[in-house]
């Protein structure tokens, strides 16, 4: 079933037609998932919402590239993210570029960072590295907000884009992002299955056991951080659009863990886990923050808040909630909703025995 | 100027070591890096907070309260949560920590809210002590002050307790110690409530220097990292020193330089040395084998 008889057969990106065949009912669905929303809104959810979901899983597809396939960790991606966003904003309020140009330039900036950043990744190691990367992510804010050019700790505000002459609405975004997110999955899936993808691999097995096949751990090393960050800036860009307004102070270190749990609840080392751990993740960061609305459960919050918390602070339920998931996954299921999907299809393949 | 702008990045520097020495106590032991550190010492400090504004507990009473939570809090942490995970890598780890520094940032928000408060500390830190011409804020003199007491302690704890003894044998090699008898699992368990209550302090301090809400201790976590690598990862002297050096350069920076870039420092600290001399400044180097 899964002998693969020849290179090509092993870098095709549909392995089966099944699977050609339930990709392409996917994007069928996704072209007409706002029809959907508008006329049912299920689970309460908005166009803002899927796009918003949408974003963080470019964020966590570029992140897995980094810490699932290749095994170097990144708690500094809210700093790309920012970069891209401030970058894309600047470019096209002051420069008036067109989005198609200033998103890719916005991603190569960030990934200029990242190459940058993945220089001293070479010679560090799991806790270094994280240290390190935690400096850049709290210092690039720390920078962005005391420099007038990027509108200082007022942040700036996204310009109004048109489209033939129409200002662009939630729904036109929807569709201009989910093009770029699906080509960006695509160069993901790609990506993985070539050389270089094996060589982040290896890398992430053990480098020494790499770097004594021929992997340049220099090169790829440097590679993995570069084109995460890609990922993370075209996404940044993205983000300045559908919120309209960005400041330095919302791109915190929370912002980086809420990435990393994204990638660890999806699965480290899977393109599909990312995407499901990012839809999952935001979902509950949205529903969660209004937890008062929540049937049921809000009402009895607000009572013990009131009775033993604060009320101001009852949305921290959401980052309590946030911890423990991260938590758990890691001590009960280490490949995340990826690893939960294997297990079950293997288990029904051979179900009646 | 110049003197005051040391003798106040000190204080400050000392709370960074403090943190950092925290974070190298379980570094050395376990090989976490403990990114819930500063959260578990905001905590702590509310924890007196509470006591000392809402239950009127004299100041010694609330600081052993607060201790004894603080030593609860570590053991919990680590028997619950770290002890569980079934040969874990260093990214599983470094997210456990990071999902308890959630939890407990979650926790802090939500039962005492987003507000900014004053720490009710014994020491004014408006008066000061006149030494020949350098004023230095009482506030920061004790600071300075206990943060030495408590290294000398923690100093004699690990040279000459039959305890602080064991614990350095778990930390070199804890297959080794366990054959010697000594019950290394305790010891693991045993260095996260010391570690707990060195950040305790270090958390009350930067309260009292500063203010007191829960995204408080964010800037001195990294601040603690830089100071840790500054003095090498498995160094608690090295760590102290890294500690001070960092508080004086950044206080120096801020003043002659730029007050806007000044947490930058940190940061371009940990690059540099990392890049220069990844073992730090006092640490042994030591080559880890395949």
């Amino acid at each position: 079933m899964d002998i693969k008889r020849n290179y090509y057969e092993d870098i095709e990106l549909f392995k089966s037609n099944t699977i050609l065949v339930w990709s392409i009912l996917f994007l069928i669905f996704l072209a007409f998932l706002p029809w959907l929303i508008t006329t049912y809104r299920p689970l309460g959810l908005s166009i803002y919402i899927v796009n918003l979901i949408t974003i963080h899983a470019i964020v966590a597809i570029g992140l897995n590239i980094l810490v699932g396939y290749t095994g170097q960790i990144s708690m500094g991606h809210a700093g790309f993210f920012a970069l891209g966003a401030f970058t894309a904003v600047i470019l096209i309020v002051r420069w008036s570029f067109p989005l198609w140009i200033a998103l890719p330039i916005a991603g190569f900036v960030s990934s200029a960072f990242g190459f940058i950043l993945g220089l001293p990744a070479l010679r560090l190691k799991g806790p270094y590295l994280a240290i390190a990367t935690l400096g850049f992510g709290m210092t690039i804010t720390t920078i962005i907000k005391h420099m007038e050019f990027f509108g200082g700790r007022m942040g700036l505000q996204a310009p109004k884009l048109y489209l033939f002459g129409t200002p662009m609405k939630d729904i036109h975004y929807y569709y201009v992002i989910m093009i770029i997110a699906v080509l960006m999955t695509i160069g993901a899936v790609k990506l993985i299955k070539t050389r270089v993808g094996r060589a982040f691999i290896a890398i992430r097995d053990s480098d020494i056991a790499a770097e004594a096949m021929g992997v340049n751990l220099t090169y790829y090393k440097t590679l993995a951080f570069a084109v995460s960050a890609f990922y993370t800036g075209v996404a940044g860009g993205l983000y300045a659009f559908i919120l309209g307004f960005i400041n330095p102070e919302s791109f915190h270190l929370i912002m980086s863990i809420t990435f990393l749990a994204m990638v660890v609840v999806g699965g480290l080392g899977s393109i599909m886990g990312s995407i499901a751990g990012a839809a999952l993740m935001t979902f509950l960061d949205i529903k969660l923050q209004a937890i008062q609305d929540i049937p049921a459960i809000g009402p009895a919050l607000v009572i013990f808040s009131e009775k033993y918390m604060s009320i101001a602070g009852i949305s921290n339920v959401a980052v309590i909630v946030y911890g423990l998931i991260m938590i758990l996954i890691v001590l009960f299921e280490p490949l995340g909703i990826f690893g939960f999907w294997i297990r079950n299809k293997r288990y029904w393949k051979t179900w009646p025995f | 100027m110049f003197g005051q702008l040391i003798v106040s990045g000190l204080a400050v520097g000392a709370c960074y070591a403090l943190l950092a020495i925290a974070m190298v106590i379980i570094y050395k032991s376990s090989e976490v890096l403990n990114f819930a550190q500063g959260e578990m010492a905001m905590v702590s400090t509310f924890v007196a907070f509470m006591l000392l504004d809402a239950y009127h507990v004299p100041f010694p009473w609330a600081a052993a309260l607060t201790f004894l939570f603080a030593i609860l809090l570590g053991i919990f942490f680590e028997i619950v949560f770290l002890r569980q995970a079934k040969d874990p890598t260093v990214i599983g780890l470094i997210i456990i920590t990071l999902g308890f520094e959630m939890v407990l940032m979650g926790f802090a928000g939500w039962k005492w809210g987003p507000d900014q408060r004053s720490f009710p500390f014994p020491i004014s830190n408006i008066e000061a002590y006149n030494f020949y011409g350098l004023i230095i804020s009482k506030i920061n003199f004790w600071t300075i002050l206990i943060t030495l007491v408590l290294m000398f302690i923690l100093f004699l704890f690990f040279r000459y307790t039959k305890l602080g003894i064991a614990m350095r044998a778990t930390q070199q090699n804890q297959l080794a110690a366990r054959v010697m008898g000594i019950r290394t699992k305790w010891i693991l368990s045993f260095t996260w409530a010391i570690s707990s209550i060195v950040g305790a302090v270090a958390g009350m301090l930067i309260a009292a220097l500063g203010i007191l809400d829960p995204p408080m201790m964010m800037d001195p976590l990294l601040k603690g990292f830089a100071s840790a690598v500054l003095g090498g990862m498995t160094s608690l002297p090295g760590t102290a020193v890294g500690g001070a050096m960092l508080g004086i350069i950044e206080n120096l920076f801020g003043g002659y330089v730029s007050l806007a870039f000044k947490s930058a420092v940190a940061f371009i600290i940990i690059i540099l040395m990392l890049c220069i001399k990844p073992s730090g400044l006092l640490a042994k180097h030591y080559v880890k084998k395949v």
